[in-house]
């Protein structure tokens, strides 16, 4: 192992974790934030007995879930431009760049999953708890907003964490798209200064330290939470 | 807007100068589909043995199959993939390095995709063997125990064929997700499904008609795949244990 040079790292450390990894998170945070709303609204919507809002859900849920992310992400990064063109009545498409679009592609698509999550944790919320919200003259809002949606987004909390811990990892596919995320700015360092070992493992053990920490912690709420419960 | 609509353009010649378009994609099709295969065959052998080292008495084999679960899915898939593409050929002995980087071209991507694809799902296999094994009661394991089965007995004759049956819906999904995965491969250079729609889509500019196909072929390869798994857990399903697969009547 001699001729590799680790102090590569050390050179790129600033470009590494301030750029990249600062991208990586960010992008994180916002898809997981706002795929957790847009998950809970297809949840409820799928949980409606309004056909005409269950069926879109349910068809936009399973669309999203059978095929590759890599392909979803091809998807919209041309399709973003278009809709944007509709949106704004522009007769070309919209340049939206890499960053806007991945940051709509992730929502948008881990909005899926996280509906799954949050179906599961309405479903377990006891019938008879909505019925009561009525009785006590609460309309589906409120019911949902002080009843049902607090105790299903706890009881799935562990849950969530863990698709986002998943999410985490799948930002890395960002590479195809050429942006500068912590796996994107590895590789640009890695082919620049021709140290392609040392920047994967590197990466490799970043991802690794990161993802198990968060998933140690999970475990640790989730013990918690059966307490509490 | 402004897109040109061309749906003819799946029976122009594609850049090889032999295929069709179509004809390109259904060849990436056929990498997506054999490399999944293969991966899922190491998946199933390996994922079968960390899975079941877990459920033994031996701490340290437990210990040992806990760590390579977490290993393996602690570490994006694409990361996984440039660990056995570009990393592996420099740390393994020179010789066999060389030989590595001297594979011909759909094999020198594919190798490094079947293995890296093939341990990746391997640990979520094992977590999954693990869980059927541990759904089991207790009395079981014991059972087969006092009846004088050694331990491999036991696991032969009494846990596993109960456990596999349990695990056979979590397995389906993760076989589609295999199949998604798989096209993570097309970043070390393996021209599948995914890749073969971004080819079409470079060249002829149809992104919609290219991405529209790729994306109808993966729905129908998830209901083939959904649909074969549901016949064989209705052919394997035990009368009277785990029969809601086998729906509608009851005994």
């Amino acid at each position: 192992m001699g001729d590799f040079d680790w102090s590569v790292i050390q050179r790129s450390w600033g470009y590494l974790f301030r750029e990249g990894m600062t991208f990586t998170l960010t992008l994180t945070a916002m898809a997981a934030i706002g795929g957790t709303i847009l998950g809970t609204l297809l949840a409820m919507m799928r949980l409606s007995s309004h056909k005409w809002l269950s069926l879109p859900a349910t068809g936009y849920v399973n669309l999203m879930r059978s095929i590759p992310l890599l392909l979803v992400i091809f998807w919209f990064y041309f399709l973003v431009p278009y809709i944007g063109a509709w949106l704004t009545g522009s007769s070309t498409p919209v340049k939206v760049g890499a960053f806007a679009s991945s940051f709509i592609t992730f929502t948008l698509f881990e909005a899926a999953y996280y509906s799954e999550i949050m179906r599961a944790g309405i479903q377990s919320i006891p019938r008879g708890q909505i019925w009561a919200g009525y009785a006590l003259g609460l309309d589906y809002w409120q019911t949902m907003k002080t009843i049902v949606l607090p105790q299903a987004f706890r009881n799935m909390l562990p849950i969530l964490l863990t698709q986002t811990i998943i999410l985490f990892q799948d930002t890395s596919l960002v590479y195809v798209l050429s942006i500068t995320d912590f796996l994107g700015a590895a590789s640009k360092v890695a082919q620049r200064d021709g140290r392609l070992v040392e920047m994967y493992v590197f990466a490799a053990v970043v991802y690794f330290v990161i993802s198990f920490g968060l998933s140690l912690l999970v475990k640790r709420l989730q013990r918690k939470i059966a307490i509490i419960r | 807007m402004n897109y040109n609509w061309n749906w003819g353009i799946f029976w122009a010649t594609s850049t090889d100068g032999v295929h069709t378009w179509f004809g390109l994609l259904l060849s990436g099709l056929a990498w997506t589909l054999f490399v999944s295969f293969c991966a899922a065959v190491i998946a199933l052998v390996i994922g079968s043995i960390i899975g079941i080292i877990r459920t033994t008495p031996n701490k340290w084999l437990v210990g040992l199959g806990n760590a390579y679960v977490e290993l393996f899915r602690n570490i994006p898939l694409l990361v996984q993939l440039f660990l056995w593409y570009f990393v592996l050929p420099e740390v393994v002995p020179k010789g066999l390095g060389d030989a590595i980087k001297a594979m011909s071209l759909p094999w020198a991507s594919f190798v490094p995709a079947v293995i890296g694809l093939g341990l990746f799902t391997s640990a979520r296999v094992a977590e999954q063997v693990r869980a059927g094994i541990q759904a089991l009661p207790r009395g079981q394991r014991m059972a087969g125990t006092a009846l004088g089965l050694t331990l491999p007995q036991v696991y032969r004759y009494v846990l596993l064929p109960m456990a596999y049956r349990i695990i056979l819906p979590p397995l389906t999904s993760e076989t589609m997700n295999l199949i998604k995965n798989s096209s993570v491969a097309l970043t070390i250079g393996l021209i599948e499904l995914t890749a073969a729609a971004r080819a079409m889509q470079e060249f002829t500019f149809q992104v919609f008609e290219a991405f529209t196909a790729a994306t109808i072929i993966y729905i129908v390869v998830n209901l083939i795949v959904v649909n074969v798994m549901r016949i064989v857990e209705k052919r394997t399903a035990v009368p009277g244990f785990i029969g809601p697969a086998v729906g509608g009547g009851g005994h």
